[in-house]
């Protein structure tokens, strides 16, 4: 690939400009984002604080385990990423892929923890509906529909999230960062640092709070 | 072909299917949405003429109970979400906003067109549930009667909507960006025509507002489809969560559909009454104003659903505090109007439709956001006459006005100004008696979404049919004399109007990069010099 080939598009006047909006328009998506999840947040909020009891029930039943290590993976893929597009501003181009690919790997580490957890819910009858776990409190249902929709949706964003470091990395691969342009990079990493943030929501609202109730 | 020294104009520039198709120049996906919204607007306005004609006697001769349902429900979901929020934005405002303010495209022209091809596959969806049989929970989707009761297709309808909600979400990402980015040089925030701070205003909304409509939809469907939710109260779910949701997104969503129609009346009103707008910043502020405060106001379509009192109270002074931005605006295009060089061209008439109609939307606002007397008229006519005369009466009138404004710069044709004219009064009379018989229906008590009524209240039905029947005719009229304007209509030269604005400095219609160099702002906006004598400005 050559080096220097043009990179602003035809409606940009100077590649700062097309740098600037694409950092608003990533930020912009982000915060649609957040309403996005804030409706699932506000129906947990009521039915925390409608059905108390049973929920404190139902987050017993949640596996703290998985939760804490998919937290640490999650955080520490955070880390890497923020490393890739450090390497990338840096111009240490081999560093770039190294850096992708353990987020990668991170990242798919977190589905794999899940997918173990998500069995084990399904055979300790977490499902909502007429095989759910009748030990518990019926509206303990409303916590584990939540829990399903939230961390789902969640593991959804994730593989999305995968799939454009994928793009990142082959891109990274054929030396189409440099310091001077890598606002893909950059980009990409905000969603996934926006990614591990609802992480770092779920997890206490779904494994830890009242747990010792 | 080619001139010998300008670019060739956007229309010319590539007459194949797949140049329309594959296109990324904001101004052709403009009218591509202008085709599409007009297709979701006929079937839309069917089923409404359908309605009036069943409500000519108090039985239920020409339809029954469950197809009125359906009926209402398409003309609902249609024009809502397919015709009125794309209408101005999404037509107009793709079509003017990179020129008003001097760029040359949108700042992701690629999500532009993924934008029009969502709207069109959410579009394909909500036609197809039509098809396949409709449905009938009115376009609210009240929980837990479309969650768990409704034997009809709500899941692809709904899904439909997500779809194309996701269309607006990037549609408005796009113009946040566009006007915060690439204003031309010299054209600070003071100096932008208004109809960029409506739209600006409209794209935080639609940003804001829209993916919490998606949450919402998506789990009313989770919860229809798998019979276990959060919505039921069969479970405890709460019914009245799904209502905080939904009118969360669908109240600012009612300013997605007015704000953008008050940014086409500053454009209109300054450029026929030849003056400067009056307070240009009371104006611009108001509608930031409006989309602030648009967001804290949902609770008042849910007086009668087991709110409490006191947020009752907090919802109805929220929404008579919106009264204030709107009332602003009013009184400023009023002044601007005062000792101005008036013509009634046919967007000017359209606007001034839209001021009168808008304040009467407005003013039976109040009524309703008042507490007592929102319970007695509350889910009557009352509040189908209120929102029609604010979405109809205002909206759909600014759009016929903004689209006869803006038509040369768009085809580079002039309509025939007669018949301009005569459309926008009948349109005037014609939404008039359709809407004006249906706010006494709903005070004397007749319920909305029924097919049969009392007797007493044919002969206002009955006014309100005829009303329709010219209403139609105020809308079919433009529609054959606009495309007749396409092939027999005079060309335009590129500022027909002798107005300001960047939008006006390029040819009409305006090449494909829309400025053959950067325009440089050096004044404030509305800059309208009086008229010679001849009766021309010189801009």
């Amino acid at each position: 690939m050559p080096e220097q080939k043009s990179i602003v598009a035809e409606q940009f006047d100077t590649a700062e400009q097309q740098s600037e909006a694409a950092h608003l328009g990533m930020w912009t998506f982000l915060a649609t984002e957040v309403l996005f999840f804030g409706g699932l947040f506000l129906a947990y909020l009521v039915y925390r604080h409608f059905y108390f009891d049973a929920f404190a029930a139902a987050s017993r039943h949640t596996d703290v385990l998985f939760g804490t290590m998919n937290s640490i993976i999650l955080l520490t893929s955070s880390l890497t990423m923020a490393l890739a597009v450090f390497s990338a501003a840096e111009n240490y181009r081999r560093s770039v892929t190294r850096w992708l690919s353990l987020t990668l790997l991170l990242g798919a580490a977190f589905l794999v923890v899940k997918g173990f957890e998500y069995h084990k819910d399904i055979a300790g009858h977490l499902v909502p509906g007429p095989t759910f776990d009748p030990a518990l409190p019926s509206q303990a249902q409303i916590f584990f529909w939540l829990y399903w929709t939230m961390t789902g949706l969640h593991a959804l964003h994730l593989l999305i999230g995968l799939a454009l470091l994928t793009v990142m990395f082959f891109l990274a691969r054929r030396g189409t960062f440099s310091a001077n342009y890598h606002t893909p990079l950059t980009l990409a990493g905000l969603y996934w640092h926006f990614v591990d943030i609802v992480w770092l929501f779920l997890f206490p609202l779904l494994y830890l709070v009242q747990r010792h109730l | 072909m080619e001139s010998t020294n300008q670019e060739r104009n956007y229309l010319a520039d590539g007459n194949t299917v797949g140049s329309w198709l594959l296109t990324t120049d904001h101004k052709r996906i403009g009218v591509l949405y202008l085709f599409s919204i007009l297709f979701f607007f006929v079937i839309a306005a069917a089923a409404a003429a359908l309605m009036r004609l069943e409500l000519l006697t108090p039985q239920g001769d020409l339809v029954l109970s469950d197809t009125y349902n359906k009926l209402f429900t398409i003309h609902g979901v249609l024009m809502v979400w397919f015709f009125l929020i794309p209408s101005i934005p999404a037509v107009l405002g793709n079509f003017i906003v990179p020129l008003m303010i001097g760029a040359r495209d949108v700042a992701f022209p690629k999500l532009n067109l993924l934008s029009w091809y969502l709207f069109l596959l959410g579009g394909c969806f909500a036609v197809h549930a039509i098809i396949i049989g409709g449905v009938d929970t009115g376009w609210t989707f009240y929980t837990p009667y479309s969650s768990a009761y409704s034997n009809s297709h709500v899941v692809e309808m709904a899904l439909g909507i997500f779809i194309a909600g996701f269309g607006s979400i990037l549609t408005g990402l796009n113009f946040i960006i566009t006007i915060q980015k690439m204003r031309a040089p010299g054209l600070t925030w003071f100096r932008l025509p208004l109809f960029i701070w409506s739209m600006f205003a409209t794209s935080v909304i639609l940003v804001l507002a829209t993916p919490v409509l998606a949450i919402t939809l998506a789990l009313m469907c989770v919860e229809r489809l798998w019979g276990v939710g959060i919505f039921n109260p069969k479970l405890g779910g709460d019914p009245v969560l799904f209502q905080h949701l939904f009118w969360f997104y669908s109240h600012p969503a009612v300013y997605i559909m007015i704000l953008p129609g008050m940014g086409v009346v500053s454009e209109v009103i300054t450029c026929f009454s030849r003056k400067k707008i009056f307070g240009y910043r009371f104006v611009a502020f108001s509608s930031v104003a409006i989309a602030v405060i648009g967001f804290l106001v949902w609770g008042h379509h849910m007086f009668v659903s087991s709110q409490s009192l006191y947020a009752g109270m907090v919802f109805s002074i929220l929404s008579f505090l919106v009264a204030i931005p709107s009332a602003i605006k009013v009184f400023n295009w009023t002044a601007t109007l005062y000792r101005g060089s008036i013509s009634f061209a046919t967007p000017m008439l359209y606007i001034l439709g839209f001021i009168g109609l808008f304040t009467v939307g407005g003013l039976t606002g109040l009524f309703l956001a008042a507490l007592a007397v929102d319970v007695h008229v509350h889910g009557t006519y009352f509040v189908i006459a209120h929102f029609h005369y604010i979405m109809v009466g205002g909206m759909v009138t600014a759009f016929m006005g903004g689209l006869h404004y803006w038509w040369p710069k768009i085809t580079g044709r002039l309509y025939p100004e007669k018949w301009g004219q005569l459309s926008a009064l009948i349109l005037f009379i014609g939404f008039n008696l359709t809407f004006f018989p249906q706010f006494i229906l709903g005070y004397l008590g007749m319920p909305r979404r029924v097919y049969e009524y009392a007797p007493e209240f044919q002969v206002y039905n009955v006014l309100s049919t005829a009303g329709a029947g010219i209403l139609g005719v105020g809308y079919l009229l433009p529609l054959v004399y606009l495309l007749w304007s396409l092939r027999y209509g005079k060309r335009a030269d590129a500022n027909p109007w002798h107005a300001t604005g960047l939008e006006w400095k390029t040819s009409s219609p305006p090449p494909k990069h829309n400025f053959t160099e950067t325009p440089v702002v050096t004044e404030d906006a509305y800059h309208y010099p009086p008229l010679d004598e001849k009766g021309e400005g010189h801009a």
